[in-house]
């Protein structure tokens, strides 16, 4: 059993998307190391709640990092200290007794706060609807070896296709682009024949659309890369670029 | 036009330039190479590349490119900024070894840069080639500027026997080592040159290609202070 521990929270407080947010201060006492950072938010709620105050607003839904709903940027990081891990899948035992831990919502231009630690990630929706599909009419599913796909491009699109869209890559990037998950997207489906026929189409209207909604313009820091809780690369990145200045000049 | 409307486009902007600076960066170390090794063959590239049309033409060329690097790398850090958004993280860390120091800071070490070629202009092109084009549109300058124009080895020997340049130059040379460093391989991935196998060894390709480039222009500054010392001049700023 992992020891009990006390911390100082500092936790984003802020009304509405239009309100002026700030830190508030909270005394964790005697948490249990095998609880998981959001179960600690809930403690936290909890005594909120008893006190007659207003609970903290934060994102999360399937908790065992796959929905890509969860978005706390703790202690300097999105998702928090670990790699390759979302906020959901970390625990209070990565902390220590009296350490002061700083949660934060995202901050980009493209993901508003709407309130506290909850952001707008609608965004990411809208640059999926842009192209991040296959408009095909596959019909029934076909046998598995009736369209041959090489092993290594099967291997990356899967692991393109891991991409949850949480937005840590954003959050991370000191210039608020959006290019990993978007290469992500793009990947997945240019890598694999069903994808060739609109490749093209997809990644000049999915870069568009990224850009009209106010993502920044990426400088290869791999920022994303290093926070990625699915650890997508920033290859594909360069794939992106390589369909989207191929379409380009092709036009 | 996509290269100034599309966020890959603008990149691919500043990689083509700036793949066609670290060119020119390498054939201007070779050149300055020559100076170690022979001070009348120095002076003989001196003398080509004076004021004839060919060499202005390549001049105006590359003045064009960095002024197209610099600007659009201001065009882009502040639509960066801007996507960024106004409220900052109140606690930020990288993971340090995943994220270059430098890929985090290309525009003040360019700005270094571009205030170190301010200086490299005012020491030697101030000297050579724009006294020849002063002179061939009719300016009057006096005889010991003119007669010095194409004699490069003397400006060398002359901004290399004082410690502060030597000490400029040297910093000026490090700021060009880091920006180089990230510049050239994140030139190849915007440009769509890259993969799994590919990006460690462009990374490291990077590497060695800048520390090659920067190291040849740092001995010469080196050598010619060493020789300034040795004639007896080391003091003569």
């Amino acid at each position: 059993m992992d020891k009990n521990i006390s911390f100082t929270l500092k936790v984003w407080r802020q009304a509405g998307p239009k309100a002026k947010g700030a830190f508030e201060t909270y005394q964790m006492k005697d948490i249990p190391g095998d609880t998981s950072f959001l179960e600690m938010l809930d403690i936290l709620n909890e005594q909120l709640i008893e006190q007659g105050k207003e609970p903290v607003v934060f994102d999360h839904d399937c908790r065992e990092g796959i929905c890509g709903m969860c978005s706390l940027y703790i202690n300097g990081h999105p998702h928090g200290p670990a790699t390759g891990a979302t906020t959901c899948q970390i625990y209070m035992r990565r902390f220590k007794d009296g350490d002061v831990i700083t949660v934060e919502p995202w901050r980009s231009a493209g993901f508003p706060v709407i309130k506290d630690l909850m952001v707008d990630r609608s965004a990411y929706d809208k640059i999926m609807q842009a192209g991040g599909y296959v408009s095909v009419r596959t019909g029934q599913p076909q046998d598995a070896n009736a369209i041959l796909i090489p092993k290594q491009n099967a291997d990356e699109a899967m692991d393109a296709a891991s991409c949850i869209g949480c937005g840590a890559c954003v959050a991370a990037c000191k210039n608020g682009s959006a290019m990993l998950f978007v290469s992500a997207k793009v990947s997945q489906l240019a890598l694999l024949p069903q994808g060739r026929p609109e490749a093209a189409r997809r990644a000049k209207a999915m870069v568009a659309k990224m850009e009209e909604l106010g993502f920044g313009n990426c400088t290869n820091t791999r920022a994303c890369e290093a926070e990625c809780p699915k650890c997508v690369s920033i290859t594909h990145i360069a794939r992106l670029n390589r369909e989207f200045i191929k379409a380009k000049l092709a036009d | 036009m996509w290269l100034i409307n599309s966020t890959v486009g603008r990149k691919v902007v500043m990689s083509v330039t700036g793949v066609a600076l670290v060119l020119f960066l390498t054939f201007h170390m070779a050149m300055n190479l020559v100076a170690l090794i022979s001070a009348e063959g120095y002076n003989m590239i001196c003398e080509f590349l004076g004021a004839n049309w060919y060499a202005l033409v390549a001049t105006a060329g590359l003045a064009a490119l960095f002024v197209i690097h610099i600007i659009y790398a201001f065009w882009l850090t502040v639509q960066n900024r801007k996507a960024r958004g106004n409220v900052r993280y109140a606690v930020e860390e990288r993971r340090k070894d995943k994220v270059e120091w430098a890929s985090q800071r290309m525009l003040p070490l360019g700005i270094i840069v571009i205030l170190g070629l301010g200086l490299h202009l005012a020491h030697f092109w101030a000297k050579m080639q724009l006294p020849e084009i002063m002179h061939m549109s009719g300016a009057h300058l006096d005889a010991a500027t003119m007669a010095n124009v194409t004699n490069g080895v003397y400006h060398i020997q002359v901004t290399f026997s004082c410690i502060i340049n030597v000490v400029l130059y040297l910093v000026w040379l490090a700021a060009l080592w880091f920006h180089l460093n990230h510049g050239f391989w994140s030139a190849m991935q915007t440009l769509g040159w890259n993969n799994q196998v590919w990006l460690n060894r462009w990374i490291c390709i990077s590497k060695i290609y800048t520390t090659i480039v920067v190291l040849g222009f740092a001995a010469v500054v080196i050598a010619f202070y060493v020789q300034s010392l040795m004639g007896g001049c080391g003091a003569c700023c």
